[in-house]
């Protein structure tokens, strides 16, 4: 029995030893980059374009381009992908449709960001004559972020009570009037939680907008949806493999407000869900 | 009782889930403004034949049904499913109600069929409350969430709900399994009141609360309806033997 | 009556969304195919799968898929070598042992992990990790196979813990506490109960681990050094299927047999990532049942 006990607290320490060394990477990396991003981080590199061949000024129109693609990304991919899951929970039977709808969302959610880049140039850019754009790139993203919509969706959808649809049904309310006063606004709180979730990670991604709508230096902001803009993730690649002798420090900078926005989208989202969860009521 | 009296009859209704069948060649009429009484052991289909009136059996796609239920003379087939639940209601086993305030509990089904006159539909919340006996008990606290109430009055808030849409017959499955006696006897009183303008069925594993309230009863047994008749010579002689054994309580 | 018609165009929007969401992949898929096909008219669909050389802007040009494929295996099977045991055992950890305040800790950190853009971890790659790696390993250059199955083992990591630790979590109680009413400790009912019965699970964290880790696109191109040629060991420079369609695109002429060359290499990939996720949805209706 000691022995047993014994190897149980070997198997332990080892087990916590290896979930540290998973830990303290993420902390060093936190850590390197807020240290080195905050000397760049002024007023002039948020509010300012890049100039001399981006060795000099700000990064905010890409921010700007950023927080658009975002935007437009939001705007596609919500309804497609709430919609898609409320007839996956709600109306749809078992059948080769509804079978075929889970198996795409499946293998969407697997496709490489890099092969949604090519799709999103050879539909949206060069056959539907968008060219790299903001509404090629937002409509790109807005694919890619559609199955973890989906998915969150439909968690949401299934943990409302079965019994709030058989009281509205059997009150004689139809499908529609159930999902939208019986089954939606209990739902809503997991839906926004997935949706910027998946909107953070859209916001991230690099490869899907390299050829749909990433300028590589475009110093002004976009006048239309049909133009291209400048976006974080591109421009730190940019910067830091393609440019010569561009300052370590707006490398850094760049990466500290990418990686800003990004939790503060999470943030956002982990405090929707502690606001909904405090007031739910069943 | 005569023929033009049925409100609600099934022809050789048989319900299945998926292979398994749950109900045999059910052929029953259902009389206005009478409290039809179903009994019989657990597993017997009760349930099962309540919800195929209203179709809520529907809801589980492993379900199926043959035969016809004919409601005002009209075959159900042909009505759609929000008209025939508005008109034949019912009330659940457990209180079900919404996780919203008794007064939007009670204002959400006249809403969802189209009453969108605030004074109409507060004049529904009341006199549906009074319906079922809960008006003065309640009608201060409209605001205040449904699920803060007890079982009692939920379950009778849940009549009232059912009530405010205006059904024409009302189904209960079990309504009183959750409760305490003294609540049991309230949503009982309830009934009896509202034999006077609604037809009612009550679906029951208590032998003693069917002989209390309806008028006629059935009896039930492994997906057949044994027999049905009035409720008091069900009691004392019944026609089958085994009806016999049921309520004087040798099975079941 | 008004109402009616708002329902009827509602429900037909929700079936037409149903509809987009096959329509999407079988466009996907066309769209690649369309473009392969037109590489596979003039250059054998078996040359390039067979050729071992990827010299896209030579004259005659080669599309030899080969050293790309190696490429994206070696770097992939080098991570899962170490995502796959550090990230279950992680999951351990989280799922059956840290005390409550800790999980939920570590659970944000990984979810921090899982949103950290790879552009940045590849940046870290760059001037932090790969010249780390050339001292240690006393390399011409950081910029090499290694350093890059380092990061993506790293990125890897919310994939495959937060699936393990759902299966982890997901074994019935009832297994434990027959264990432990027969005596065992607590290490030996998660080393001989609740491992082995969350192994589907598991698997397909492994699945969606590797599918994760071979579509991965600006790590690698970033940190491998981007050799397109056949890679003799890992501590080479090298080139992904992912990093060669990010890096070529920009310079191909649309319509060249360049050009839809990397689009077949799109089409590969599509291929193996699907064959990878259905795989492990399967795993996962195991586990579920």
């Amino acid at each position: 029995m000691n022995r047993a006990k014994l190897r149980q607290n070997i198997a332990f320490t080892v087990l916590g030893l290896i979930t540290l060394l998973v830990v303290v990477p993420i902390l060093l990396v936190l850590y390197y980059v807020i240290r080195h991003g905050w000397n760049a981080i002024t007023w002039e590199f948020l509010t300012a374009a890049p100039r001399n061949g981006m060795k000099e000024g700000g990064i905010y129109p890409a921010i700007v381009g950023t927080v658009l693609l975002i935007t437009g990304t939001m705007a596609f991919s919500l309804p497609l992908g709430i919609l898609s899951a409320i007839y996956l929970v709600e109306y749809a039977r078992d059948t080769l449709f509804t079978r075929l709808i889970k198996l795409s969302v499946v293998n969407l959610s697997g496709i490489p960001s890099i092969v949604y880049g090519l799709f999103g140039f050879t539909l949206f850019v060069v056959f539907m004559r968008m060219g790299a754009s903001i509404l090629a790139g937002s409509l790109t993203l807005a694919i890619m972020s559609l199955p973890v919509i989906i998915t969150a969706t439909k968690e949401a959808l299934e943990a409302v009570p079965m019994v709030y649809r058989e009281i509205s049904l059997s009150l004689g309310a139809t499908r529609w009037q159930t999902v939208r006063s019986c089954v939606l606004p209990y739902a809503i709180p997991g839906i926004l939680t997935g949706t910027v979730l998946s909107l953070s990670r859209a916001a991230g991604e690099t490869a899907p907008i390299l050829f749909t709508v990433a300028a590589f230096y475009l110093p002004r902001l976009p006048r239309s949806m049909f133009d291209q803009v400048m976006a974080l993730p591109y421009h730190l690649y940019v910067i830091s493999t393609q440019v010569p002798n561009v300052p370590e420090k707006f490398s850094f900078g760049t990466g500290l407000v990418l990686i800003a926005l990004v939790c503060l989208m999470n943030l956002v989202s982990i405090i929707l869900r502690a606001h909904f969860r405090k007031k739910k009521q069943w | 009782m005569v023929e033009q009296n049925a409100i609600i009859k099934t022809i050789n209704l048989n319900c299945f889930y998926d292979n398994l069948q749950v109900l045999r060649d059910i052929n029953i009429e259902v009389y206005r403004n009478e409290i039809l009484g179903i009994i019989g052991p657990a597993n017997s289909g009760k349930t099962t034949f309540l919800r195929a009136l209203n179709r809520l059996n529907s809801l589980n796609i492993n379900y199926r049904q043959k035969g016809v239920i004919v409601f005002e003379g009209q075959n159900t087939q042909d009505i759609p499913d929000s008209l025939i639940r508005r008109k034949i209601g019912i009330i659940f086993a457990m209180p079900q109600v919404l996780p919203v305030s008794i007064y939007e509990n009670i204002a959400y089904g006249p809403k969802v069929h189209g009453i969108r006159d605030k004074h109409r539909v507060e004049q529904l919340v009341e006199e549906s409350l009074k319906k079922a006996f809960v008006w003065d008990e309640l009608k201060d606290r409209l605001k205040t969430p449904a699920t803060k109430l007890s079982g009692g009055q939920q379950q009778r808030l849940c009549i009232a709900r059912t009530l405010a849409i205006e059904p024409d017959v009302i189904l209960y499955d079990e309504p009183c399994s959750g409760l305490d006696p003294i609540s049991t006897a309230k949503v009982e009183d309830t009934m009896s009141l509202l034999a006077q303008s609604y037809t009612q069925i009550l679906v029951t594993n208590n032998t003693k609360q069917a002989s209390r309230v309806s008028h006629r009863c059935a009896f039930f047994l492994m997906g057949e309806l044994v027999e049905v008749d009035q409720t008091r010579k069900m009691y004392t002689h019944p026609s089958d033997p085994r009806t016999d054994d049921y309520i004087t309580g040798k099975f079941g | 009556m008004r109402n009616k018609f708002g329902e009827r165009v509602i429900e037909t929007a929700i079936r037409f969304s149903g509809f987009a969401i096959i329509a999407f992949v079988i466009l996907i898929f066309l769209f690649l195919l369309k473009d392969s096909l037109s590489l596979f008219r003039v250059y054998s669909f078996k040359r390039f799968i067979l050729e071992q050389k990827w010299l896209p802007i030579s004259e005659p040009p080669t599309f030899g898929i080969v050293p790309l494929i190696t490429g994206s295996l070696l770097v992939t099977v080098g991570a899962i070598v170490i995502c796959v045991p550090v990230g279950v055992a992680t999951a351990l950890y989280i799922a059956e042992i840290a005390p409550g305040y800790l999980k939920t800790i570590l659970k944000s950190l990984i979810e921090v992990l899982a949103s950290i853009p790879s552009v940045v971890l590849g940046f870290i790659g760059i001037i932090w990790l790969g010249p780390f790696v050339k001292n240690t390993f006393h390399l011409s250059t950081g910029m090499c196979g290694l350093t890059s199955v380092f990061l993506l083992a790293f990125m890897a990591l919310p994939t495959i813990i937060s699936i393990s630790e759902d299966a982890l979590v997901g074994v019935p109680r009832m297994y434990k506490e027959a264990a432990y009413g027969l005596g065992a400790t607590h290490w030996q009912t998660l080393w001989r109960i609740v491992l082995p019965a969350a192994s589907s699970g598991i698997m397909a964290a492994v699945m969606l681990g590797i599918g994760r880790v071979i579509g991965e696109t600006m790590v690698v191109m970033m940190v491998t050094g981007n050799a397109p040629i056949m890679p003799k060991s890992i501590l080479q420079p090298l080139r992904t299927l992912t990093a060669t369609i990010a890096g070529e695109m920009g310079e191909t002429v649309s319509g060249s047999d360049h050009y839809y060359a990397l689009f077949a290499v799109g089409l590969i990939l599509f291929i193996i990532t699907f064959v990878l996720n259905f795989t492990a949805e399967v795993f996962l209706r195991k586990g579920r049942r």
